[in-house]
């Protein structure tokens, strides 16, 4: 007896997979391809999607030639390894301490992982609110002296906003891995080396680093892709600091956005889009073939 | 070399009591064995001692130095574990010198160190090696390598043979044996088979249920078990029991009508008194029936051992192993008489579980633990 179901209707799984299909049309591939062909054509004076003029390689030459786009690429380098650093380091140390199980270790688990949970704008929302110099919380430091803080006069400062923003909401993320992968080390092994008479610090170097490599670098490659290309990234700077002050936050994902959508140059727009995909791509490759070499898996 | 001296010692999760005050004396340099069934609460006592469980009340000292707040490190223990826990990222040399590594020895030592400790476990040719590539003996050896490197004055031994197979076992028992001796540091070795047991300990601890069963030689612990848990725990195929009462005389007991004859000075004692009674398969003797002074019993089944043979026979429902020898044959079914020397019966309490001729040590043990019947 053939217990199968077979369905002979042809329209029927069709209909099923249309919600998706049109989902990944509309989203995916029709922006894909419009990217692709503004970037090797050149925008209609007046806009307007006309005749457009294949111009080949002109708008990446462009882009190369503008002093203010190299700017941004350096921007966001900073920022994406900053960014990465931070919330990575702040999620595996506060991993250790809930694995460690000190008290109230299961209240912190549970309220260590909301932030991820809040949209970005939100965050950044939040954060401006907090960190405003005038009227935020952190407004007491500029009692004690003028501008010692102060995102919208300083570029310096407001990195700083957008990088904290930014790791807040990642450590989430970054913790739950890393608390899971902590909890599949074996607990006979930390209890092997606390006789061995390392202490927490030392174990954390010696064993559950190496033994938490894989999941490390696996988060490495997440962070520093959503960092460097991410919406969480466009929707921290947008709310917080608009790219500003003087373009010091106009990292390349929020530079491609409003260059597009403000400037209308849907030319150099989708000429950085693609060169920032090629840049994620030797990033990637790059990890992968350097980094993961180093990794040990069990 | 340490004493290791324990008072009182109570361990509770939540309500949930593991360890109902345990005291404990061990001196410097023995070896001494904790055995017990799983759950007896004897590796939360070993680990407790090392430092890896919170004591919930007592004190524990290592050589006359209270540690119940020290860290595992400062205790001077080192451990073996159940599971070996071998760091799997290390090979075998950094895995043995990690305690030495840690404690920053200098380079030249810690590897002059390395190839002495892998000389005495028979490791030198496996020092570059990952606990991946190593079989089982080998990682024990490694397990063990890495606690007698540190020099400990106690060695703690956490079921360390349960993993590995019965002829790797026996070998690595008398390589635990060779080494305490050679270097003498006192050991605390927890396990649940009685052969490992009898065969380590210098001294040996019974545990039952977060009690302290019994402490002694394992000679005496076989011979004079102070509670028919002990009774029953050691000894293979188990000592054979039968519920009866001391006869007003205090000469004997009956087993299924028959008269066995008892201590009369201990049976004059407790005349009267409802007893659990015990003997060893091996003091069991296998008569022809209607041999004077015996049971009549039922061959219910035979066991053949190449070097003997267990006999279970069935006096009225109650099976009683007999350690028969070659030349006795029996067939299944058959009838035959079971003689139990009155030298060799075991009287309990059945109220107490506790043993009738321990009166001195009755009284002494009654307060510091209660017994399962």
């Amino acid at each position: 007896m053939n217990k199968r179901a077979v369905f002979k209707s042809r329209w029927l799984p069709i209909l099923f997979a249309l919600p998706q299909l049109l989902l990944i049309f509309f989203f995916f591939y029709w922006p894909a391809t419009s990217v692709l062909t503004w970037a090797f054509s050149l925008e209609p004076a007046f806009g307007g999607a006309g005749d457009r003029l294949f111009v080949g390689w002109d708008n990446f030459r462009d882009v190369f030639a503008d002093r203010e786009y190299w700017q941004s690429v350096a921007l966001s380098l900073v920022f994406a390894f900053t960014a990465t650093a931070l919330s990575m380091f702040i999620a595996f140390v506060l991993a250790i301490c809930v694995d460690r199980q000190l008290k109230g270790s299961g209240i912190f688990r549970f309220f260590y992982i909301w932030p991820y949970a809040i949209a970005a704008p939100a965050v950044g929302l939040a954060f401006r609110f907090i960190f405003a110099p005038e009227s935020g919380l952190i407004a007491v430091v500029n009692t004690w002296s003028p501008d010692l803080w102060n995102p919208a006069k300083f570029g310096s400062h407001a990195m700083i906003l957008v990088i904290i923003c930014f790791a807040w909401k990642w450590i989430g993320y970054n913790f739950i891995f890393m608390t899971a992968g902590l909890q599949s080390i074996p607990r006979s092994l930390i209890e092997a080396s606390s006789m061995d008479g390392s202490g927490p610090v030392r174990r954390a170097i010696d064993l559950q680093i190496p033994l938490l490599a894989p999941t490390l670098f696996f988060l490495l490659v997440l962070n520093l892709t959503e960092s460097f290309v991410g919406p969480d990234t466009y929707g921290i700077v947008d709310l917080t600091t608009e790219g500003g002050p003087n373009g010091a936050t106009n990292v390349m994902v929020y530079r491609i956005v409003s260059e597009a959508f403000q400037g209308l140059n849907y030319s150099g727009a989708a000429s950085q889009s693609l060169i920032l995909i090629g840049l994620i791509m030797v990033f990637t490759f790059i990890q992968f073939r350097f980094v993961e070499r180093r990794v040990h898996y069990k | 070399m340490a004493e290791i001296n324990i008072r009182n010692v109570r361990k509770s999760y939540g309500r949930t009591q593991i360890l109902h005050g345990v005291d404990l004396d061990f001196k410097s340099g023995e070896f001494v064995v904790i055995l017990g069934p799983s759950g007896c609460g004897k590796s939360t006592l070993l680990r407790m001692i090392a430092g890896l469980e919170e004591i919930s009340a007592g004190e524990i000292s290592i050589d006359g130095t209270v540690v119940n707040n020290l860290e595992p490190r400062d205790r001077g223990c080192s451990m073996v574990f159940q599971n070996y826990a071998l760091y799997p990222h290390m090979n075998v040399a950094a895995n043995i010198g990690y305690a030495l590594k840690v404690a920053g020895v200098p380079r030249a030592e810690r590897d002059r160190r390395i190839s002495e400790t892998a000389r005495v476990v028979g490791l030198e040719e496996m020092l570059d090696r990952k606990p991946a590539q190593l079989s089982g003996g080998q990682r024990q050896r490694v397990a063990m390598g890495r606690a007698i490197i540190r020099e400990p004055k106690v060695f703690l031994f956490d079921e360390p043979l349960s993993n590995l197979d019965a002829k790797l076992r026996v070998q690595m028992r008398v390589e635990i044996r060779r080494l305490h001796k050679r270097l003498s540091a006192t050991s605390v070795f927890v396990t649940h088979d009685q052969v490992e047991a009898m065969t380590l300990a210098d001294k040996l601890i019974v545990m039952n249920k977060g009690h302290v069963e019994q402490v002694g030689t394992p000679l005496e612990i076989y011979h004079r078990p102070r509670t028919r848990f002990v009774g029953t725990f050691i000894g293979s195929p188990a000592m054979n029991f039968f519920d009866s009462t001391i006869a007003p005389s205090g000469k004997f007991v009956l087993l299924d009508g028959i008269q066995i004859a008892i201590d009369p000075v201990l049976g004059r004692d407790n005349a009267d008194n409802a007893v659990s009674a015990g003997i060893r398969p091996e003091h069991c003797r296998l008569v022809k029936a209607g041999t004077a002074n015996s049971v009549p019993a039922t061959v219910d089944f035979v066991e053949e051992l190449g070097s003997g043979r267990n006999v279970h026979v069935d006096i009225d429902g109650t099976i009683f192993a007999v350690s028969g020898d070659e030349s006795q044959l029996f067939e299944t079914g058959a009838t035959v008489g079971l003689q139990l020397p009155s030298e060799h019966i075991h009287l309990f309490s059945r109220d107490t579980g506790l043993r009738l001729d321990d009166a001195p040590a009755l009284k002494h043990n009654t307060n510091q633990s209660t017994v399962a019947a």
